[in-house]
């Protein structure tokens, strides 16, 4: 495996609806980034009532340096899968930061410049269960995310899900991974691969 | 030089590491009441402890059982801990009390949430910090630690135990919401690389045994229940064969002692980690979630030009008094970012005794203290 | 162990380091529960060291430190939770607590009636004597309706607590009471509910005359023994009786004796799969 990205601060932000399976995506998301890449990562959530319905929250910080403030602040990306979650945290994103949106539940984006895909009825359609949602999703940002590497996310994938939904998951992933190739195209993630745009604070 | 074994990687949660770190310290005994945000520590517990060699868990009906049955356990020869969140602690004090009379080793991990009353069940606060001190009634010696990352977690929870071990006390483990909930890599030490520590057995035979003798060190040895040693445990004021007694006396060799063994070992006891201090005009004073922020604050500053320090306090009780003494040397301002309305800058101030200007930043909103509003604070000058 | 007989086995068993006397005033009960008590434990041959007292507080809290036995004198209500502690810490232990009647039913009730539905392996002594003796004769849960009290000066108004009752609801493994007049059958029935697995309680009446009897129409602590003599019935007999008669009699024996599994044989059975199961996976 080649040398890992350097980062410095990289935010990632996954919100949405209770239920998605949005703090599972960013536990997934942060293992594999910290113990299969060897980032540091900081992965914190909104805790509460709204955990168990309503909105629901999960911050990545990955860091190729240790990580003093462990939360978000000035989002690279932002992963909104609602159309309130959409709302509500778009002007926590950096210019020149990334949206991704749940492209049937956010009917109205805040801007023109964001990267959609129908993940909930592509995991209905194409998976047979819309809990494979936050998977697809994350097959997706593995594409899309220059210093994640395919291979290593899906495996840490693997080795946290439980043996009978394992392959299931395992298609999901892929799902997104070649859908956000096809769809978005494969230089969407040039925003980042530029070293010195990363390392600028 | 022998090449390290290399150590065991886990992304964690603060609470998941809690129960890493007491079950490398020896913690045979859980017992425990659920409470958020301190629950993912009595669901872990649950779990491993019964698979571990000799591990009990145990749900209480209530936090007050729960500090019953951990002590009693503790007198029976087992590490224990519980952990809980500020109602709970609440309902802790008084058997707590009762632990540093009976001299008894127990670790109590709090998680601070919002309060006062029930509060802010899920968002984090710091504002158990005086009750840590002096949440029992009557005058007494505590030791209280923190944590402010999910290493630390480990570790702190590791000293904890060393530290009840060692000193025959209850050792309280102050956490936030946002460590306690923050997942990050940490790494398993292995075994070897960390000093465990357990309380002394006697090896006198039982007739010459006295639980609270009068000592240099103050800490007698200290024997399981069932080993032979029979002897009165009470929370009254008593003599050292434990018997109660009112003779002023004795009531003042006892508590002169359990105050002394404590601020005696300062050195020991009192940890804090320095973050550019030695050459720092103005040294920001923090602990928990929030001296992470202090850091990168604390970095920006001195991108800025601004000679900016960080002393981060990894006990809290008994107050790094040296520590503070020494950045006051140079120091031209003290800021103290807490979330709470200000019980840790008391200290600070005690100590400080009006010599530099020292600032406070109190947030009471369960939000954490951010990095740029004590940027901000430290760019005043 | 010599042969040793009455008195002779008491004083076997108590501390003689401890400075005496004691806190008992004359005519209390307290010390023949405590006496039945060590008689019980040494009929049963457990070896001192295996036998923890665990007292709450007042003045049945004040009786550990007397006895030569591994003993804990804990906070008011709480001697429970510590049982449970060391029982769950050693299970080879003997655990026997000692609470009054305040201590049990009111502040610790709660703690009483997890100990019973847990069916912790504890001895529950609750020593009951109608009243907050330490604190100068203050109503407990257990004060009857009507009587005085220095907080009920114009009568208890609320109905007592019957201990029996609630701890047979809440599933307790054996449950009985007795008195301190009829001392064999209390020593009998202690003995037993030592010797029995899982949780068990025994209720002792025993009388306070300085806080209680003389200001509720008890002359002397020796009439305050004559209404136990005349009150105290058999279950058996009192089932038996009519219901308009029941009033003012009070059972005593044994009311419930099962056999489950204490709790702690339960955790450890439990724990012993595991390791089984740990040996076989790991071929």
């Amino acid at each position: 495996m080649k040398s890992p990205q350097e980062l410095d601060r990289f935010e990632i932000r996954f919100s949405g609806l209770g239920g998605q399976g949005i703090i599972t995506l960013g536990k997934i998301m942060g293992q594999g980034l910290a113990l299969g890449h060897g980032y540091n990562v900081t992965q914190t959530q909104s805790y509460g009532p709204e955990a168990r319905g309503g909105s629901s929250r999960c911050d990545l910080v990955i860091s190729s340096k240790p990580i003093s403030y462990p939360k978000a602040e000035s989002l690279d990306l932002l992963v909104a899968l609602s159309q309130e979650a959409c709302n509500t945290y778009y002007p926590y994103l950096k210019s020149g930061g990334v949206l991704v949106v749940e492209s049937d539940l956010v009917k109205q984006s805040p801007t023109n410049r964001f990267l959609g895909l129908p993940f909930t009825n592509l995991a209905k359609d194409k998976i047979g269960i819309a809990q494979a949602m936050n998977t697809v999703v994350l097959g997706s940002l593995s594409f899309l995310l220059p210093f994640v590497n395919q291979g290593t996310m899906r495996k840490s994938l693997e080795s946290v899900l439980p043996s009978k939904i394992k392959a299931i998951n395992t298609k999901a992933f892929n799902l997104g991974y070649r859908l956000a190739k096809k769809q978005w195209g494969d230089d969407v993630g040039d925003v980042w691969r530029d070293e010195e745009d990363l390392t600028r604070r | 030089m022998a090449r390290r074994k290399k150590r065991k990687e886990i992304f964690a949660l603060g609470n998941e590491a809690v129960v890493e770190g007491a079950l490398l310290a020896g913690c045979s005994f859980y017992g425990g009441y659920p409470i958020t945000p301190s629950t993912e520590i009595m669901e872990i517990m649950s779990a491993r402890l019964p698979k571990t060699e000799d591990g009990v868990f145990i749900q209480l009906e209530d936090e007050i059982a729960s500090m019953g049955a951990i002590i009693g356990a503790s007198l029976a020869g087992r590490k224990a801990m519980t952990a809980t969140s500020g109602p709970g602690f609440s309902l802790m004090q008084e058997n707590l009390g009762y632990a540093i009379m009976a001299e008894t080793p127990v670790v109590l991990v709090n998680v601070m949430r919002g309060g006062p009353s029930t509060g802010l069940p899920t968002c984090p606060a710091q504002g158990d910090v005086q009750q840590a001190r002096w949440g029992t009634h009557g005058d007494h010696p505590i030791i209280v630690l923190s944590a402010s990352n999910v290493q630390e977690c480990l570790e702190m929870t590791i000293t904890a135990f060393n530290m009840a071990e060692k000193y025959r006390t209850p050792v309280i483990l102050l956490l936030d919401e946002v460590t306690a909930h923050t997942r990050e890599k940490i790494e398993i030490p292995n075994e070897g690389e960390f000093e465990v520590f357990s309380r002394t057995i006697p090896s006198m035979p039982p007739e010459w045994y006295k639980p609270y003798e009068e000592t240099v060190r103050g800490v007698s040895p200290m024997p399981p229940i069932g080993s032979g040693y029979r002897f009165h445990v009470t929370g009254l004021t008593h003599d050292r064969n434990g018997f109660p007694s009112q003779r002023p006396e004795e009531v003042v060799e006892l508590m002169e002692r359990i105050h002394r063994k404590i601020d005696q070992f300062f050195y020991d006891i009192q940890l804090v980690e320095e973050i550019d201090t030695d050459d720092a005009d103005v040294v920001v004073i923090a602990y928990g979630c929030v001296a992470r922020s202090a850091e990168l604050a604390v970095q920006q500053a001195r991108e800025n030009g601004v000679k900016a320090g960080l002393l981060k306090l990894k006990t809290l009780f008994p107050y790094p008094r040296r520590h503070t003494e020494r950045v006051l040397a140079h120091a031209k301002s003290l800021i103290v970012p807490e979330m709470n309305m200000g019980q840790m800058s008391r200290e600070v101030k005690r100590v400080n005794m009006g010599r530099v200007p020292v600032r406070t930043i109190n947030r009471i909103d369960g939000q954490i203290v951010t990095p740029s509003e004590i940027l901000k604070v430290i760019m005043q000058g | 162990m010599s042969e040793i007989t009455g008195n002779e086995i008491i004083h076997q068993y108590l501390r003689h380091n401890k400075k005496f006397p004691h806190v008992l005033c004359a005519g209390c009960g307290h010390g023949i529960v405590l006496g039945t008590l060590i008689r019980s434990i040494h009929s049963l041959g457990i070896p001192r060291d295996d036998v923890v007292v665990v007292a709450g507080i007042g003045c049945s809290g004040r009786l550990a430190v007397y006895v030569d036995f591994n003993t804990i004198h804990t906070t008011h209500g709480r001697a429970l939770t510590f049982a449970t502690g060391i029982k769950m810490a050693n299970p080879k232990l003997n655990v026997i607590t000692i609470m009054g009647d305040g201590d049990a039913l009111s502040i610790g009730g709660n703690h009483l009636i997890h100990a019973a539905r847990r069916n912790i392996g504890v001895t529950a002594l609750v020593l009951n004597n109608n009243i907050y003796g330490m604190t100068g004769g203050q109503s407990s849960p257990a004060t009857p309706l009507g009587s005085t009290t220095m907080t009920s000066p114009y009568g208890q108004l609320d109905k007592s607590f019957d201990t029996v009752e609630l701890a047979k609801g809440a599933g307790a493994n054996y449950v009985a009471r007795g008195t301190v007049f009829h001392v064999r059958k209390l020593e009998k029935i202690m003995t037993e509910a030592i010797a029995r697995p899982g949780f068990s309680l025994v209720e002792a009446i025993t009388p306070c005359h300085t806080q209680y009897g003389r200001k509720n129409k008890y002359k002397s602590p020796v009439d305050m023994y004559k209404w136990m003599k005349k009150a105290a019935i058999s279950v058996e007999r009192y089932e038996e009786l009519p219901e308009d008669q029941r009033e003012d009699r009070l059972p005593i024996g044994v009311f419930v004796a099962k056999d489950r599994p204490g709790f702690e044989e339960r955790y450890f059975a439990m724990k012993a799969e595991f390791q089984k199961k740990t040996v076989k996976g790991g071929k």
